[in-house]
């Protein structure tokens, strides 16, 4: 069957990963030519990581890069949590995130909770 | 926590503080073509009448991060601060040599510019989380400012807790809409200029001594 590969990951099986094994799992994913899913976004140090190893990891008419698409992060939010999160100036994380192989997808936020993501197969 | 646990962090942060007296190292940080060299060379120019680096309309003309030491800058209210400016690559997720040949560059060329720009940006990642003290980032007000790398890349800045004042660059295009920048990152003070013709540079210089100084 021809088709594209999506692998979804959970926020258990993420967070049971170090940085680096989460930039690992994601960049070989990509790298063969699947989208990945990641229930939850990557930490800020995590993501300049990923831009990092990305760069170094760039070939002619190979890998050219990744495009990522996530929701932004809940201001604080309401209630409790949202109070907690404001006085103790921690900033939820990214949500939802879509990533996959720059030569393959195209994505559009097309507002604050929706992503559009049009993939060509190779 | 032990009395000399204590002492110690008392005698580092007095240190710190004696021994601190390096210039902030300020980076220009951005997209592609946002006109951070533009900025740069203004920047260069007015306050030490030098010159930076190369402008050009192809995307990554800039693949070394260059530093120019000890730069006053003075603001209309006479608050001054002293910098080191740091013109860096501009920052992606993707390069494609291809891309390159759209502007009439053979393969050969477009493969070493694309290598050049990937090691380019994962240098500029490295002095963001090493080097930097305070971070211009720079927009091109006709572009949308929702693009993921600069909400990642404000969001890396805003985790190191660097100062950072966003700059809203090409207000001379009929195009531009600085006020879309500004309610994108509603957080931080937002300058908009044109770097190209140099309107409003003034407000962005007051702005770099009172948040850099
Ligand atoms: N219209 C206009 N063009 C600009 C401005 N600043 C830079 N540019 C142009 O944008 C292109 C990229 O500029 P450059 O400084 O090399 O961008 P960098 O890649 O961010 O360093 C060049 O063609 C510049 O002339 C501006 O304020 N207005
Ligand atoms: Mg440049």
């Amino acid at each position: 069957m021809q088709g594209i590969q999506i692998d979804l990951i959970s926020e258990e099986r993420l967070s049971s990963l170090t940085s680096m094994e989460k930039i690992r799992l994601i960049l070989d994913d990509v790298k063969q030519g699947n989208i990945v899913v990641l229930e939850k976004g990557l930490a800020p140090e995590e993501a300049s990581r990923l831009i990092e190893v990305t760069m170094m990891e760039i070939s002619p008419d190979g890998f050219s890069g990744i495009e990522m698409e996530t929701y932004p992060a809940k201001e604080g939010g309401a209630g409790l949590a949202g109070l907690l999160s404001r006085i103790s100036g921690k900033r939820p994380g990214s949500r939802l995130t879509v990533i996959g192989p720059a030569n393959q997808i195209r994505m559009l936020r097309k507002d604050k909770d929706l992503i559009s993501a049009w993939v060509s197969s190779r | 926590m032990s009395f000399l646990i204590k002492t110690k962090k008392k005698l580092s942060r007095f240190l710190k503080v004696f021994f601190r007296k390096r210039r902030a190292r300020i980076g220009i940080y951005g997209p592609p073509n946002a006109g951070k060299t533009t900025l740069a060379n203004r920047i260069v120019r007015d306050w030490t009448g030098d010159a930076m680096g190369p402008v050009s309309e192809i995307p990554h003309e800039t693949r070394r991060a260059r530093r120019k030491e000890n730069i006053t800058i003075t603001g209309m209210n006479g608050n001054s601060v002293d910098i080191d400016i740091v013109d860096t690559p501009g920052v992606t997720t993707k390069i494609d040599y291809k891309e390159f040949m759209e502007y009439g560059l053979e393969k050969d060329e477009a493969v070493k510019r694309a290598r050049e720009a990937t090691e380019g940006v994962a240098e500029a990642m490295h002095w963001l989380r090493e080097d930097i003290d305070g971070v211009i980032y720079m927009l091109d007000s006709t572009l949308d400012p929702f693009l993921q790398v600069n909400i990642m890349m404000v969001g890396i800045i805003e985790s190191r807790k660097l100062p950072v004042i966003i700059v809203a660059n090409k207000i001379d295009l009929p195009d531009a809409s600085p006020g879309r920048i500004k309610s994108a990152f509603p957080q931080h003070p937002v300058v908009p200029i044109s770097s190209l013709e140099g309107s409003n540079v003034e407000q962005l210089y007051e702005q770099m001594a009172d948040y850099f100084g």
